[in-house]
């Protein structure tokens, strides 16, 4: 038995989740008493790889190609499939990206697998893995177990496991101090590829900056209609904040995408970050979650968005934002 | 162009959940159900692309009997025809994303349409892979999350969305399978002329042992076994000002003011 984690990178930066998989892959290698090695795929990545090296790791896989160099799902199922005859994992890892949505399903299921996407949390039961995944959009949880001939898969979702610290110190009698990288040239032919990606690209001209903001409030689905956000203005200008909002806000229209927050939006980490009529789907979690201080106010108080902040009001924001507006103006 | 949209029923969104007895799905009983929200996204990037460039839309969906009323409501928006994969009650729920896609990919094969198109995931199970599966099974191109589709020279160019307010285009050769993103057209109603023509659209029925993917030898083996489920718990950290809203907010601003001290 042993782990591979795969890390994602494009044009030689990372995707920072790969390092949140890889301490869980570190994790459950201890837990299982078996051993953790690591592969990253592009073209010219031996930098990269080398910076994993002294992950303690088994082994480091830099699988290089030129056909690897921009992302199809075509060159990537092909190259992780020959990867995965040379090294023979039992358990393949990955985090939960855009593009491991993009790909891993594909790469499952040629060997007839199914992955356990985006699981939250594992345990160790009579040595066998349990992941835990969510069901009905985080209402229901369900332990899962892999079963049949290995190799098997998963994903992890963003934030589940904390990212791994670039100067973890050796675990006391660690295996394998720094890790040897090795190359592996996967065999791609050009009639593989069928699709044929573009350059990446932004869209809009003058970004918000939501980055630079010391308080921010964003608005959810809780606001009912694209008529009802000059209440929440009123809100930013009491607070001097700038104006966020969740995806379906964004979606519908009713507020600008510069404006989102989330994994598809963007990522804050204000002094004070305020959800109003957010639920807290993971999706929105992930992109704020690092503010200091979290206040929600939403009408169900089992919403999950009052498992990450610090204060709520439990109500209905109709009544609650005006009467916020007022005690604000009264305590200047 | 020919296009299949693959759509899903699930529980209603504001469904209250009960674990079934077996602790490996849910009571089924006693909900509404509805077409699964991002399935409704592909429904309508279909109904689109045909109002574009021609062809036909079918609508293709596996489950119990009671999905007949979702793929009606898929004709009533427009969809010319469905299909409805006949499932027992017990044989869907303990269906993973694969053998699902089997069964699909088994009506899609005969059907060779141009285009197929699904949601990202399931409200329900939210594995978010019959889209991918599909096209491996079906030997296909892919893309995901994507935003838009148009016609080109030798296939078509879509336009996905990756993390962090990036975009991509992809050219690809017909015929495909996309997955598209949710909320990037407005959802069509269906209109009382709809609901009538639906009546007489042809909707073929199907069963796992029709297409050859029932019993032993058809369904492998599951990768991946359900142990239980169970209600999260959930860890409150948060000080909740509940009551009438003028007290909870000036109780909000003073603990804002000198606890956390943010304002």
């Amino acid at each position: 038995m042993s782990i591979l984690v795969v890390m994602e990178q494009r044009a030689g930066a990372w995707n920072r989740m790969s390092f949140e998989t890889l301490a869980a892959a570190r994790q459950f290698a201890r837990e299982l008493d078996t051993t953790a090695s690591a592969a990253v795929l592009g073209h010219s990545i031996g930098p990269l790889a080398a910076e994993l090296a002294p992950k303690h790791l088994e082994k480091v896989y830099a699988v290089e190609h030129t056909r690897l160099q921009d992302y199809t799902p075509d060159a990537y199922t092909i190259a992780l499939r020959q990867l995965l005859e040379l090294a023979q994992p039992s358990i393949v890892l990955f985090p939960q990206t855009y593009q491991v949505r993009d790909f891993l399903p594909k790469l499952a299921a040629s060997l007839g697998k199914v992955a356990v996407s985006d699981a939250i949390s594992h345990r160790v039961e009579d040595g066998q893995l349990v992941l835990v995944r969510q069901l009905f959009q985080g209402k229901v949880n369900v332990d899962s177990r892999f079963a049949g001939d290995a190799p098997h898969f998963a994903s992890l979702q963003a934030g589940a496991y904390p990212p791994d610290q670039p100067a973890a110190p050796a675990p006391e009698g660690a295996a394998h101090p720094s890790s040897a990288v090795e190359k592996f040239a996967p065999r791609i032919s050009p009639g593989d590829i069928r699709t044929r990606p573009l350059e990446p690209f932004r869209e809009s001209q003058h970004l918000v900056d939501l980055g630079a903001a010391e308080i921010i409030v964003s608005v959810g689905r809780g606001i009912k209609d694209a008529g009802n956000i000059p209440l929440i203005e009123k809100l930013t200008q009491a607070l001097g904040a700038e104006l966020g909002a969740s995806r379906p806000i964004c979606d519908a229209g009713w507020l600008p995408n510069e404006r989102q927050v989330g994994s598809s939006g963007q990522t804050v980490a204000p002094k004070m970050y305020m959800a109003i009529g957010i639920s807290g789907a993971i999706q929105h979690l992930v992109g704020m979650k690092a503010s200091r201080t979290i206040v929600a106010i939403n009408r169900d108080p089992d919403a999950p968005i009052f498992e990450v902040a610090d204060y709520g009001i439990a109500g209905d924001l109709f009544q609650v934002v005006p009467a916020l507006v007022e005690a604000l103006q009264r305590s200047k | 162009m020919k296009i299949v949209v693959a759509i899903k029923q699930v529980p209603s969104r504001d469904s209250e959940l009960r674990i079934a007895s077996s602790g490996k799905w849910i009571e089924e009983a006693d909900f509404a159900y509805e077409i699964n929200e991002p399935d409704a996204y592909a429904l309508e990037a279909g109904l689109r692309l045909k109002e574009s460039y021609g062809g036909e839309v079918v609508a293709l969906c596996a489950g119990p009997p009671r999905v007949t009323q979702t793929i009606r409501e898929a004709l009533a928006k427009g969809a010319d025809r469905g299909i409805h994969i006949e499932l027992e009650d017990e044989d869907h729920a303990a269906l993973d994303s694969l053998a699902t896609a089997r069964l699909l990919a088994a009506v899609l094969r005969g059907e060779a349409p141009d285009l197929v198109l699904t949601g990202l995931q399931s409200d329900d199970l939210g594995y978010g892979q019959t889209g991918p599966i599909l096209a491996e099974l079906l030997g296909l191109p892919h893309a995901t999350i994507v935003m838009h589709v148009e016609k080109q020279a030798g296939g078509i160019r879509v336009k996905r969305e990756l993390e962090g307010g990036w975009f991509q285009h992809v050219d690809m050769p017909l015929p495909a399978l996309l997955t598209i993103q949710s909320g990037i057209d407005k959802l069509r109603y269906a209109t009382l002329m709809g609901i009538k023509k639906a009546k007489s659209k042809e909707v073929r029925r199907v069963t796992a042992a029709d297409l050859g993917v029932a019993g032993p030898e058809g369904v492998p083996a599951a990768s991946v076994t359900v142990d239980r489920l169970y209600f999260p718990q959930r860890i409150k950290r948060a000080q909740l000002f509940e009551g009438d809203p003028q007290q909870a907010a000036a109780r909000l601003v003073e603990k804002l003011r000198f606890e956390a001290r943010v304002i």
